[in-house]
């Protein structure tokens, strides 16, 4: 009966499949109704995530702790938001059809089965999972030119990523002969007397998920991908497949390659200082909010990466916290992203805002909050998140690490204040529409989120350390 | 639980934006909007203030201890904490900071037209952070505070500023992280080392030597900006040319002293060694700023440009008056603060006075004001004579003091410093000169007004304290008398550790 610690996966499994079969039946359109089941399903998922017991189950392919409980309720309330703010966007550009929440659902099954798996091969399973249905949505608007492409593109260079993952765990396997988390474990104990041929396949399995997790020097679709796509989809793409694929990359290098660190600390440590400087200076030139915003993302992940280089718990302790924090002002900007409609048209430039704080000053303030905060600036919560990751990197002496990480953060001040300053010093070009209800609730919930954390910060402190402890055994 | 029984410097903090968020809650037309947002704003940092004179009265100022201290929970298990507190050295701030923000609320209620609303917020918002970084006696909360700072005056300086409004406000901007981020990396080290970030928990520890420079120029690289020191002051005079005038005031007024006040609270007692160390370094540093400044400040066509090299004289002043290390040294460059404070202050209101009605700054467009608007001639004249040094205003008493402390250090820095004074007298005599005196040669200038009732309202409590702190110093030096000497005393002992160490 161990399968039943897998409840929150079953669950929201055949939940999906029954919402599939039932926004088919129907003859009118069932947009709306199945988006508000998947977000029920999701929810209910949560609560059974945060009920779930501690162990392996299902042949040891499977694992539940207090690190994947973190991550599941992070990619799971992601992707809840991530269906909220499709709503509107997709009745507005004609794609509200009801496979889209569906297949978000899929997704964030993938997402689920990525961050518990305990096995090279539920690991690939988990990946592709999500990848499938975030091909789809990513083409969703099919008789867009630039979502096609979109499409195509992230569909050829995932492929190309899934194939060196696996080509990674095969050299793995046949250097190990188990693709267990816990035996290779064992298995690679000893660093001393580990194979180069295993380093060639951990390096492998690296560039795969960097791949997914959009890390320098694998960070070329994200561009593209993230301005082709449909705004809500990007909004996605940018929140809870990362957290899943840094989930999985953290649990992997963490968990069977753990004892090994000395050999690919390195690695990431590069990958991270690669992403934190070309995410800084990357983004400058861009006039393209989405565009600029997957530069962003870039530069994020470099800063999230840093915690795991340090591989320390406080290391780890700090790219929980950034990882949950990036996520809530990501979601937030996102939110505002899609809002932005002048006289029914999607517009997403970085000009396009301007004058936004005479014209609509509450989203005005709210996108401010977001920028600050992305850019690190106290007391909101982005400043937080760097902290604890800075904090670990000059705890474990990466000083690096840290000086390259606080001088990206300037360097990327500028483009978020630009933002700012487009919004505030600038003369309004024709005021964007009002933003509908589902958007302001979600700047709102996740504005107040980032404003608010200086003032209680300890419980998401304490869940991401025990998280940390729970991975590190 | 501290004297007053109840936790006075938090509210003193957290009640600007009681006041901000009223604001923002208020629906209606532009002008019900505007005018309770300025009532509003006026009334909260009214109450702020008179809620901060209870520190005047009830501070203890035979004692170098920290005062009305609070300590809350915050993240316990990386031992840092909600903690707030004043000592001789930042009780006065907290006051020079309470009683600028209504004067600089009152200067601008018709010069500001647009945003009414928001300008107000930002201003409270601003109080919030400058008085929760002087009253912080946690390192990482003093941070949060110290950057803070940035949000409302990147916005007061871009959205309500003068031309070059968006070059100013992104280099305030950019220069201040860039120096504060390198403080945070050296706050991080400290933090690991000691475990805690507890300011008088940290004054216990002993940081290694060798540690200790690279500390320094880390804190150096965020407190130089700030101050602002050559060659790093190129901001300033930028963001005081298109801040707003109420912007300015507060800029140069309290802005500009944190930088000061981290040396005073973070360099000089935690990193004994290299504070001493590199005091020639500072003291350099400090006179180029002091003679280069000045003569830059001679060359000036533009008013706020003029009194903002000014400020960079001035604080380099302080600077040497801090790395004295001894009792006169450090209280003068306490009392020069303070006194900078309200002098220069006044000074940028008194410009203001000018651009409300003239809308220019330039030196050239004006000339014979004194004949037209007399009071005001004599306001501004107090100023000037104040600036200057004049005896019985108040920057001669710190002034002084500090020239007398770098007597003792090294007969040349206090050379350097005294030249300052001279030119000092040179550039604003000239100016005061320049506007005040001669023939009226501009028909528009003859129809200006005398200043209005509520500008007497806004000169008459900086004129008040520019006499007292000039005839009776005495009232404000007695505040810090005790926790100087007691800084001055852990200086000379942690160097006499030091010393028998390295026997």
């Amino acid at each position: 009966m161990t399968w039943i610690l897998a409840l929150p996966e079953l669950v929201l499994a055949i939940s999906g499949l029954i919402i599939l079969a039932a926004g088919v039946i129907p003859k009118r359109d069932t947009f709306f109704p199945v988006s508000m089941a998947c977000v029920g399903a999701l929810l209910l998922t949560a609560v059974l995530v945060l009920g779930q017991s501690e162990g392996t189950a299902l042949g040891g392919h499977y694992v539940a702790d207090a690190f994947s409980s973190f991550m599941k309720l992070l990619a799971v309330s992601a992707a809840a938001v991530g269906i909220l703010l499709s709503l509107d966007y997709n009745e507005k550009e004609g794609l509200a059809r009801f496979e889209f929440p569906v297949l978000m659902l899929l997704a964030t099954l993938g997402m689920m089965v990525m961050i518990s798996a305990n096995d090279l091969l539920s690991l690939y399973l988990g990946l592709e999972l999500l990848s499938l249905p975030l091909y789809v949505i990513a083409a969703f608007n099919r008789d867009s030119g630039r979502s096609a492409e979109a499409g195509l593109k992230y569909f050829v260079l995932g492929a190309l990523a899934s194939g060196l993952l696996l080509y990674g765990s095969s050299l793995v396997y046949g250097f190990a002969g188990t693709t267990n988390f816990d035996r290779l474990g064992e298995a690679f104990g000893d660093p001393a007397g580990v194979s180069p041929g295993v380093i060639v396949g951990i390096v492998f399995i690296i560039t795969g998920l960097a791949f997914k997790v959009s890390a320098v020097p694998f960070h070329m679709w994200t561009p593209d991908v993230y301005e082709g796509a449909p705004t809500p989809v990007t909004a996605f793409f940018a929140s809870a497949p990362k957290v899943a694929a840094i989930a999985l990359l953290v649990r992997v290098l963490v968990g069977p390659f753990g004892d090994l660190v000395g050999q690919w600390s390195q690695v990431i440590e590069l990958v991270s200082l690669g992403s934190m400087i070309l995410g800084a200076f990357a983004a400058i030139g861009q006039r393209n909010l989405k565009r600029l915003m997957a530069y962003s993302s870039i530069g994020h992940v470099g800063y999230a990466l840093m915690g795991l280089a340090v591989g320390s718990d406080i290391g780890l302790r700090g790219l929980l916290v950034y990882m949950a924090i990036y996520v809530f002002m990501n979601l937030g900007t996102f939110a505002v992203l899609v809002a932005m409609r002048r006289q029914g048209r999607a517009v997403e430039g970085v000009d396009d805002l301007a004058g936004l704080g005479r014209t609509d000053p509450v989203t005005a303030m709210w996108m401010a909050v977001f920028m600050f905060s992305m850019a690190g600036i106290p007391p909101l919560a982005g400043f937080f998140g760097k902290l604890y990751v800075f904090l670990a990197a000059v705890q474990s002496g990466f000083w690096v690490l840290a000086v390259v990480g606080v001088l990206t953060s300037v360097v990327s001040a500028y483009y978020y204040l630009r933002i700012v300053k487009v919004m505030y010093f600038d003369a309004p070009v024709g005021g964007l529409d009002r933003a509908p209800a589902s958007l302001s609730m979600v700047m709102a919930g996740t504005g107040l989120f980032t404003l608010l954390f200086a003032l209680w910060p300890a419980p998401m402190l304490a869940a991401a350390q025990t998280a940390a402890a729970a991975l590190l055994g | 639980m501290n004297a007053v029984g109840f936790p006075l410097l938090s509210l003193l903090t957290f009640l600007p934006l009681a006041g901000a968020a009223i604001i923002m809650s208020v629906r209606g037309d532009d002008a019900v909007v505007a005018r309770n947002a300025r009532w509003t704003a006026l009334w909260t940092s009214l109450i702020v203030f008179l809620l901060s004179l209870t520190l005047w009265v009830k501070f203890d100022q035979s004692s170098a201890a920290f005062q009305f201290e609070e300590k809350l929970a915050w993240l316990p298990e990386f031992g840092v904490g909600y903690h707030m507190g004043v000592d001789g050295i930042s009780v006065l701030f907290v006051l020079l900071s309470t009683a600028l923000t209504p004067l600089c609320i009152l200067a601008s209620w018709e010069a500001i037209e647009t945003r009414v609303r928001e300008y107000m917020v930002a201003f409270l918002i601003l109080e919030t952070m400058m008085v929760g970084m002087f009253a912080a006696l946690d390192f990482i909360v003093f941070y949060v505070f110290f950057e803070a700072v940035l949000i409302p005056m990147f916005l007061i300086i871009g959205v309500w500023g003068g031309p070059r409004r968006v070059y100013a406000a992104f280099k305030f901007f950019l220069y201040t992280l860039l120096g504060s981020v390198l403080m945070l990396l050296a706050i991080l080290y400290i933090w690991y080392n000691t475990g805690t970030t507890d300011i008088p928990a940290l004054f216990q520890e002993r940081i290694p030597p060798a540690a200790q420079t690279w500390i320094f120029f880390a804190f150096l690289a965020s407190f130089a900006v700030k101050v602002p020191m050559w060659p790093v002051h190129t901001w300033l005079p930028d963001a005081h040319v298109e801040a707003p005038t109420a912007g300015s005031v507060i800029l140069a007024g309290v802005l500009l002293k944190m930088g000061a006040y981290g040396f005073l609270r973070f360099t000089l007692p935690l990193l004994p060694e290299a504070s001493a160390t590199f005091a020639p370094l500072i003291f350099v540093l400090s006179v180029v700023a002091v003679v280069y400044t000045s003569l830059v400040a001679l060359a000036q066509e533009d008013m706020k440009k003029l009194i903002a090299y000014s400020s960079v004289a001035h604080m380099g002043i302080v600077t040497i008056g801090i790395f004295t290390f001894n009792q006169q040294g450090l209280s003068g460059a306490l009392f020069t603060m303070l006194a900078h404070g309200v002098v220069s202050g006044a000074l940028f209101l008194c410009v203001g006075v000018l651009y409300d009605r003239v809308h220019s700054r330039e030196i050239l467009r004006y000339g014979g004001v004194a004949s037209i608007m007399p009071a005001y001639a004599l306001v501004f004249m107090l100023f000037t004579m104040a600036s200057i040094g004049l005896p019985g205003l108040a920057n001669f008493v710190g002034e002084f003091l500090v020239i007398v402390g770098a007597w003792r250090v090294n007969p040349w820095v206090a050379f350097g410093a005294a030249l300052g004074m001279i030119l000092g007298a040179a550039y604003m005599l000239w100016l005061y000169r320049r506007v005040s005196f001669g023939k009226v040669t501009r028909a528009d200038l003859r129809a200006l007004l005398d200043l209005s009732p509520r500008e007497y309202a806004v000169f008459a409590p900086l004129i008040l304290l520019t006499l007292w702190m000039g005839v009776y110093p005495q009232s404000f030096l007695s505040f810090f008398e005790a926790s100087v000497a007691a800084l001055v005393q852990r200086h000379e002992a942690a160097l006499g550790a030091a010393r028998l160490a390295g026997m």
